[in-house]
């Protein structure tokens, strides 16, 4: 039978305390974004080399950072390098595995924002003089960056919905983590996390909005 | 001076030059006709040092295209090319397109560039467009923009590949007259082109190229008026 009694008042008492969780969460995410932006451009930059040891090293990871659970990814930089003796904390840990996934997903998204700019681009610039380097950085790349800026804001979002595997890790300043530890503590499982869920949400839909005045503001061709 | 040395070039099995010589003089306006598949497209980008060569060498102004120790990125700044696809940079506005290699390539001061771009862009119709996105211009004033954007770098021999070949034919005439401009200051020039009607009009000598062979070159009047070739005179039946 249906009897349970909700428990609303107790649960958003500890509001305040969730949404300090959720800054934490919003800065893993967002560094977790800056490091695998970085990273994917050099991933990007490894592909596009010509050299067969880099071009590989790039595609392996993509393929595993796509092709692997983002749990086992984060469980890696944890337990796995612990295992070696690298002993990261949840917070680190949490941070690398999303970053490595943001990395992976980011570097293919770049990929596909690069086969939809011709070639003549490139080749325009170089006719004007420009070194390869040149042609890519003024030309290819602020169009790689436009077309690719959709899937970045996706991924943006992903990355804010994949910090609550840190609970798995013992992260426990983050939004999942804090409501995991009030569940744990009180049982009202669907309170907390009722809550907890329309601040992802939040915080997701504030990320797209955000992303798509940005872009009005910055693409205006 | 261009100087074209028995140039070879193949793409896999095909050979699409087979032993080019041809020299073009200062001032000189030459157009290169042909059917497709004829090698004059190729010969203008390897001019330009966009494709490789098998054989032969190409000099401008003395200096070896295809040799290692060239410099290509200087040597190309000497050499303006233009392409059948306008390759318009989109991010970009039609000043900025201008102003991108002048700033980069020669590192002219943004003040410079832009004053420079300013006179290039007025100088083929397009004074009133300086701030406006390229994709929101016709094909005509696109070519034009990227011909404006070639001149920019200041080059001393203008390369002109089908520049009109993807235009609708209403706009054709006004990249054409700003070739016609260019030719009447003196520029040299060598222009790929399906255009008859301006080959005869605006050249010193047309080449007529086919199958990778240049099979006739003379003055427009002696080669349009009674070609010799064979093949040419074909290809004039069939144009006209």
């Amino acid at each position: 039978m249906f009897s349970y009694t909700f428990h609303w008042n107790q649960a958003l008492k500890a509001l305040p305390q969730m949404l300090d969780g959720a800054l934490v969460t919003l800065q893993v995410a967002l560094l977790s974004m800056v490091i695998g932006l970085a990273l994917a451009l050099a991933l990007t930059a490894c592909r596009l080399s010509g050299n067969r040891i880099l071009g590989g090293f790039a595609t392996a990871w993509v393929e595993i950072a796509r092709n692997t659970p983002a749990l086992f990814q984060i469980y890696m930089a944890h337990f796995g390098l612990g295992n070696f003796g690298i002993h990261l904390s949840p917070y680190t840990a949490l941070l690398a595995g999303i970053a490595f996934n943001n990395a992976g997903y980011l570097a293919e998204n770049f990929r596909g924002a690069l086969k939809a700019i011709p070639d003549t681009q490139a080749r325009a610039g170089r006719s004007l003089g420009m070194t390869s380097v040149q042609a890519f950085r003024y030309i290819v790349l602020p169009q790689m960056l436009r077309i690719a800026f959709l899937p970045v804001t996706n991924q943006m979002v992903w990355a804010i919905l994949m910090t609550s595997l840190g609970v798995t890790v013992g992260m426990n300043t983050d939004l999942a983590g804090i409501t995991q530890e009030l569940n744990a503590r009180s049982f009202r499982t669907f309170e907390f996390f009722a809550i907890a869920a329309v601040i992802y949400y939040l915080i997701a839909k504030a990320v797209t909005l955000g992303a798509r005045l940005l872009a009005a503001r910055m693409f205006r061709y | 001076m261009i100087e074209i040395q028995n140039v070879r070039k193949s793409f896999g099995s095909l050979e699409v030059l087979k032993g080019i010589d041809l020299t073009v003089n200062k001032g000189e306006v030459l157009t290169i006709i042909g059917g497709s598949g004829s090698g004059k497209s190729t010969l203008l980008t390897c001019i330009n040092g966009l494709e490789p060569i098998d054989a032969g060498r190409i000099l401008v102004d003395g200096t070896e295209v295809h040799a290692k120790s060239t410099n290509l990125n200087k040597l190309r700044s000497k050499l303006g090319i233009v392409f059948q696809q306008f390759n318009a940079f989109p991010h970009l506005t039609v000043l900025e397109n201008v102003m991108l290699a002048p700033r980069k390539v020669l590192g002219l001061s943004k003040e410079k560039a832009e004053e420079n771009a300013v006179k290039q862009l007025t100088h083929v119709g397009l004074g009133e467009k300086l701030g406006v996105y390229p994709t929101r211009m016709s094909g005509g004033q696109q070519q034009r923009m990227a011909i404006a954007r070639a001149l920019a770098m200041s080059p001393e021999y203008m390369l002109f590949d089908e520049v009109t070949s993807a235009l609708d034919p209403q706009l054709v005439g006004e990249v054409l007259d700003t070739l016609r401009m260019l030719a009447s200051e003196g520029m040299t020039m060598i222009c790929v082109t399906h255009e008859m009607k301006f080959a005869r009009e605006v050249s010193d000598r047309v080449a007529f190229f086919h199958k990778g062979v240049m099979a006739e070159i003379a003055a427009p009047e002696a080669l349009f008026g009674a070609p010799k070739d064979p093949e040419l005179q074909k290809f004039l039946a069939a144009t006209h």
